[in-house]
C-alpha cells in the first residue's frame, strides 16, 4: 500500500509517483453525517496548497475540501456527482474526490501520518 | 463563546442512552440526530413515525384576571380568531410588533371546558419563550396573568402510523380527533394533553406531559414497531419540505405575516376590524398586496443553496435571499424557501441562486414541496 498521509482539514491523501489522490477522510464523513452533494475541482485547475478545491454538504451544512498540498488536477470522481452517498460508503476508497499533479513534493512533509492523525483526532 | 450551562430537558438522559448526538440549541442540549441518521429519520417519519422531544419549547396557561374571557385580550396581541375557538381547538398564530413584524409564532388553544373557560393554553419557540411571556406579561396587565408550565414536557409524535400507536396505547378516540383538536387522557395516573398537529407536514399529535412521566412516556412510544426518535435535524428538513416556517430564519420582526404568506391565520373579522399590533400595515398589504412574498425555490441541479443564499434575476441583479435552504430527502434533491418582490412570485418564475459565486438555475415553486398528510374527517 502507498504511503498515505492525513491533513488537520480531514484529507487524507495517497501519492502514486507525481500524482496524488485526495479524498476527506472517514472521520469527517462520520461528523458531517449524511452527503447529499459534492462539488470537485475542474480538471485544469492549478491550486496552491489549503486553497479550496471542492465542497461536500450533508443534509445538515456545507463544508470546504482543500488542497492539502498544491498542484493541478488532472482527475475528479464524477461518480460522487450522481452518487454523493459513496463518500460516507467508503469515504477512503471509492469515496476518494480528485487526483492532484504533485508541484512541490516537500508540501507533503507538513502531513500527518495515520498514527499522528489518530492522535489528532482523538483530541 | 459562552460559558453558560446548557438546559436539559427531561428525556436528556434517553437522548444520551439512545446515542443521539447532542448540540447546543436555543440554550437546551438536544439531540440533532440519533445513529440512524438525519436521512433515514426524515423518510421514517415520512413513512411511520417519528418521536421528536420539543420540550424545549415554551408552554404556558395565559389566566383572565377580569372574568372576561381571555380571547379578547390576547387578541390584542395576534391578528388570529381566537375568541372563535371553540374548547378543545388550537390555531396558528403570530406575536406582532406595531409595524406588523412577527415577534414570534405560536399555537394558541382553547382548551376543553373541564380546564377551566378562564384561560388559554400556548406553545412558543424556545428562544423566544422569555420575551414572548413577558411581552405578553406586561402588554396584558392586569387582563391576563402568565403561568408558565415549567414542570411540563412536550413530545410530538408524527407521521401517517402515528394516529394507529396513539389509538393503541392511550385510546381509540386519538385516531378520530379532529386536525388542530385537543384531547385529554388519563395515563397511568399521566394527564397527557394531545393535540393533533405538529410541524412535519404529516398526520400525528403534540403531547404535553407532566416532566416526570416524560420519560418512561418517550420509552412506550419508542417500543411500538413504528417508532423512530428523530432529531433536530430532521425536524428542520420535514418542515422545509412542508412549506413551515422557522422564527428567526423565514420570519422576523422584518417579516409580516402578508409577506410570509400566512394570510390563512388572519382571522376574518380581524382583516376589517383590526384591533391588533401593526394592522394599518397588514390591512394595507392585504388590500394592495405585499411588495414581497415568502415563496418555494426548487433549484434545478443537486447543489444545496442555503440560507443567506442571493436570488437573482436573469440579469444577475439580486431581487432577493434564501431564508431556509437544504436537501429535501423526500424530493432527493435541494429545496429552498425565500423571498422575493410580488413579480417574480408567481408559479413557475425563472430565478437564479448564487452559490460560491456560481449562478445556478431555479424555479419559484408553490409550498409545500411535499403533499400534506394531515388527518381531514
Amino acid at each position: 500500500m502507498a504511503d498515505r498521509k492525513f491533513s488537520e482539514e480531514h484529507e487524507w491523501i495517497e501519492v502514486d509517483g507525481d500524482v496524488a489522490t485526495v479524498g476527506i477522510t472517514d472521520h469527517a464523513q462520520e461528523q458531517l453525517g449524511d452527503i447529499v452533494f459534492v462539488d470537485l475541482p475542474e480538471v485544469g485547475t492549478e491550486l496552491n496548497k489549503d486553497d479550496e478545491a471542492g465542497v461536500v454538504e450533508s443534509v445538515k451544512a456545507a463544508s470546504e475540501v482543500y488542497a492539502p498540498i498544491g498542484g493541478e488536477i488532472v482527475e475528479v470522481n464524477d461518480t460522487l456527482t450522481d452518487n454523493p452517498a459513496l463518500v460516507n460508503e467508503d469515504a477512503e476508497g471509492d469515496g476518494w474526490f480528485f487526483k492532484i499533479k504533485i508541484a512541490d513534493p516537500g508540501e507533503l512533509d507538513d502531513l500527518m501520518s495515520e498514527a499522528e492523525y489518530k492522535d489528532f483526532i482523538a483530541d | 463563546m459562552s460559558s453558560e450551562t446548557l438546559k436539559t430537558t427531561p428525556l436528556h438522559a434517553l437522548h444520551v442512552e439512545l446515542g443521539a448526538k447532542m448540540v447546543p440549541f436555543a440554550g437546551y442540549d438536544m439531540p440533532v440526530q440519533y445513529p440512524l441518521g438525519i436521512l433515514k429519520e426524515h423518510l421514517h417519519t415520512r413513512e411511520g413515525a417519528g418521536l421528536f422531544d420539543v420540550s424545549h419549547m415554551g408552554q404556558a396557561w395565559l389566566v383572565s384576571e377580569t372574568g372576561d374571557d381571555p380571547a379578547i385580550a390576547f387578541e390584542s396581541l395576534v391578528p388570529a380568531d381566537v375568541q372563535g375557538l371553540a374548547p378543545g381547538q388550537q390555531r396558528y398564530s403570530q406575536l406582532l410588533n406595531d409595524d406588523g413584524g412577527i415577534l414570534d409564532d405560536l399555537m394558541v388553544t382553547r382548551p376543553l371546558s373541564e380546564f377551566g373557560s378562564d384561560r388559554l393554553y400556548l406553545v412558543v419557540n424556545a428562544a423566544c419563550k422569555d420575551q414572548d411571556l413577558s411581552h405578553i406579561a406586561e402588554a396584558l396587565k392586569g387582563r391576563l396573568r402568565v403561568e408558565p408550565l415549567e414542570d411540563r414536557a412536550l413530545l410530538a409524535l408524527q407521521g401517517p402510523k402515528a394516529a394507529n400507536v396513539a389509538a393503541r396505547l392511550f385510546g381509540e378516540e386519538l385516531s378520530f380527533l379532529p386536525f388542530m383538536g385537543q384531547a385529554r387522557i388519563d395515563w397511568l395516573g399521566a394527564d397527557l394533553w394531545f393535540s393533533r398537529s405538529g410541524y412535519t407536514g404529516e398526520d400525528g399529535y403534540e403531547i404535553s406531559v407532566p416532566a416526570d412521566k416524560a420519560e418512561s412516556l418517550a420509552r412506550v412510544l419508542l417500543a411500538e414497531p413504528e417508532v423512530e426518535a428523530i432529531g433536530l435535524g430532521a425536524r428542520d428538513s420535514l418542515r422545509l419540505e412542508a412549506g413551515l416556517c422557522l422564527y428567526g430564519h423565514d420570519i422576523d420582526t422584518t417579516t409580516t405575516p402578508v409577506e410570509a404568506g400566512l394570510v390563512w391565520s388572519i382571522g376574518k373579522r380581524r382583516r376589517t376590524d383590526g384591533g391588533f399590533p401593526g394592522f394599518d400595515t397588514v390591512a394595507k398589504q392585504l388590500a394592495d398586496g405585499a411588495a414581497r412574498k415568502r415563496v418555494g425555490i426548487l433549484p434545478e441541479g443537486r447543489a444545496p443553496a442555503r440560507e443567506g443564499t442571493p436570488i437573482l434575476d436573469a440579469d444577475g441583479a439580486e431581487i432577493g435571499m434564501v431564508t431556509s435552504g437544504g436537501f429535501g430527502p423526500t424530493l432527493g434533491g435541494p429545496v429552498a424557501m425565500g423571498y422575493v418582490p410580488k413579480g417574480f412570485a408567481k408559479d413557475g418564475t425563472p430565478v437564479f441562486l448564487s452559490v460560491r459565486g456560481k449562478a445556478l438555475p431555479a424555479n419559484i415553486v408553490k409550498l409545500p414541496f411535499v403533499p400534506p398528510g394531515f388527518y381531514r374527517v
